[in-house]
């Protein structure tokens, strides 16, 4: 899972890209990887990678965000270092992308210098998400990302999650979903990701990566 | 009942809405509210209604006046800012008593301000924003499953009424992810439409929808009949949720999102034995000042905690009338009150 130097997270916006995108970064910088985050949502003004900043600043992760990321302006403008994160490779570079078509499009800014590099894309899924509850409608939204952000999704990641009311049935529920969605698309499922007490009663899908998430960003009443 | 899922506060406004029947929404993109929208262009063409991004938010409202005028149920969204630019048009349908639901995912103020959680803009929806002698309804949600359900409320009460009803939220409501569960069918209010303007078929006199009374009799007439509804509306829709307030030491006043704040607050304190009551208004108006006069000599005193500069603290005040001091506590530019700073001005207050 942890083997490719770039790795892109894209989907329907809520699929819960940031908190999987931020808890993989957390746990490749946990295996000694030199590890660098990239907000690069340019659509959701609530939420994001910055929230949880000082979490993967104190594991030496550097965090790249929109210049006015979690201020007062919705001004979607990216800063220049992005460019240099693709071309120094001692850094293993996670992407946080904006969600739909809309948001993968600030992706394709970056195409040229993210196919020259050693990647992976992954499209989440949330299957309790509307826009992404069948196969049909995943397909359709992996559809338009791809041309929005052009760049071939490689991989799907099961994230089916109702926040605290997820059960392991519901990552099997999406499981069987997904494997109709990679029968059409021939796109595999990468891993299958949850908070820990729900991926841990998971036993589906035989042998596939799981990826256990703790939850980094919070409401204002979960704060104290 | 159907199955959770996962929504997005202003997923859920569209959707709800959808559920209720309506079938024309009429907008202009501002943030923290521009999902309603993108949801709307998505799914309204499934069902056969009217999607319009208008040019600006002035004409938005002014096409909510005429297809509220033609009997159809009917819903404009927007933040503060656009929300200040409808204001002519509200006012316009007050008057004319149309029914309409308008939803206000309030930002920071005043002026452009900023994208950020706020309750700044309780004056402009209780006490006027328009104007004129009229009230609309105003509800304040806190969940993302209370905002489904008093959308679909909000537009039974407006066609019970013929008025305007407004869904007011803050930033984090529209942008937060909850879980959700619909219904498999919604209770829909059939209101008599016969006021409509629909065509007369050579049947009947024509129906007039309009704003403008010339002669002053006929106008006041008009403004006793408006403020009698306000009345029937005040004495049955009033809504309001009180949370252990029995043998409360400070009952704390709080709507949308900072209840839920208060609510863990509420726990806190309970841990160093201070009993903190919560009054959550669910209608900003009417307010539900029988809920403060039945507690108002219940705690030492009462706080306001609010995302403003302080502008619900006036209604509590005048609520709990001189009976018990009432402190507020606001934060304001985007800033939410975090629970250490509340719980730190309770111990202050009952020192």
């Amino acid at each position: 899972m942890f083997s490719k130097r770039i790795v892109i997270f894209t989907g329907h916006f809520g699929s819960g890209k940031t908190e999987v995108a931020v808890n993989y970064a957390l746990q490749a910088a946990g295996k000694g990887k030199k590890t660098a985050i990239i907000d690069l949502d340019i659509v959701n003004p609530f939420f994001r990678t910055a929230d949880a900043r000082n979490t993967l600043e104190a594991e030496g992760i550097k965090v790249i965000t929109p210049i006015y990321a979690n201020t007062n302006v919705d001004v979607p403008s990216l800063p220049a270092e992005i460019s240099g994160m693709f071309e120094d490779r001692s850094y293993n570079v996670i992407i946080d992308v904006g969600g739909d078509d809309l948001g993968a499009r600030a992706v394709s800014r970056y195409r040229d210098q993210i196919v020259r590099e050693d990647y992976i894309h992954y499209f989440v899924v949330n299957t309790r998400r509307p826009m992404t509850r069948t196969k049909e409608e995943i397909v359709k939204m992996i559809l338009e990302i791809q041309s929005s952000a052009n760049l071939k999704v490689d991989k799907l990641v099961n994230n089916a999650n109702i926040l605290d009311a997820s059960t392991p049935e519901l990552l099997a529920e999406a499981a069987r979903i997904l494997e109709a969605v990679s029968a059409e698309l021939s796109i595999p499922v990468g891993f299958v990701s949850g908070m820990e007490e729900v991926l841990s009663g998971y036993e589906g899908d035989k042998g596939i990566e799981k990826l256990y998430l703790k939850k980094n960003i919070r409401l204002p009443w979960e704060r104290q | 009942m159907g199955e959770k899922i996962l929504m997005k506060g202003n997923e859920v406004i569209a959707e709800a809405a959808l559920r209720a029947g309506c079938r024309h929404y009429f907008g202009y993109p501002i943030t923290p509210q521009t999902e309603i929208a993108h949801y709307f262009a998505k799914k309204m063409p499934q069902y056969g209604g009217t999607f319009i991004q208008a040019e600006s938010e002035v004409a938005a409202m002014n096409m909510v006046y005429g297809a509220a005028s033609a009997g159809a149920r009917v819903m404009t969204s927007s933040s503060s800012p656009g929300i200040s630019l409808k204001q002519e048009a509200i006012s316009y349908s007050a008057c004319a008593e149309l029914p309409a639901v308008i939803v206000n995912i309030v930002r920071a103020g005043p002026g452009l301000g900023g994208i950020l959680a706020s309750q700044c803009d309780y004056f402009q929806a209780t006490k006027g924003g328009g104007h004129g002698d009229y009230r609309m309804v105003v509800l304040a949600p806190s969940s993302v499953q209370e905002l489904y359900e008093l959308v679909v409320e909000a537009f039974n009460i407006a066609d019970r009424y013929r008025t305007l009803c407004m869904i007011m939220g803050d930033g984090m409501l529209g942008q937060m992810m909850e879980a959700v569960e619909f219904r498999d069918s919604e209770d829909i209010c059939e209101a008599d439409k016969s006021w409509a303007v629909t065509g007369t078929g050579m049947k009947r006199d024509h129906n007039i929808i309009t704003s403008i009374y010339i002669d002053p009799e006929v106008l006041e007439k008009h403004n006793q009949k408006l403020q009698e509804k306000y009345r029937k509306i005040a004495e049955n829709e009033t809504r309001v949720e009180v949370y252990n307030c029995d043998d409360a030491d400070i009952i704390v006043a709080a709507y949308g999102t900072v209840a839920r704040i208060i609510k863990n607050v509420i726990k806190t304190a309970e841990k160093e034995g201070i009993r903190v009551g919560l009054i959550r208004p669910v209608t900003l108006w009417p307010f539900p000042t029988a809920a403060f006069e039945k507690y108002a000599q219940v705690p030492q005193a009462f706080l306001s905690v609010e995302m403003s500069a302080g502008q619900m603290v006036e209604d509590v005040r005048l609520a709990v009338n001189g009976k018990r001091p009432v402190h507020f506590l606001g934060r304001t530019g985007g800033m939410i009150p975090t629970q250490k700073e509340i719980l730190e001005k309770i111990r202050e207050i009952l020192k």
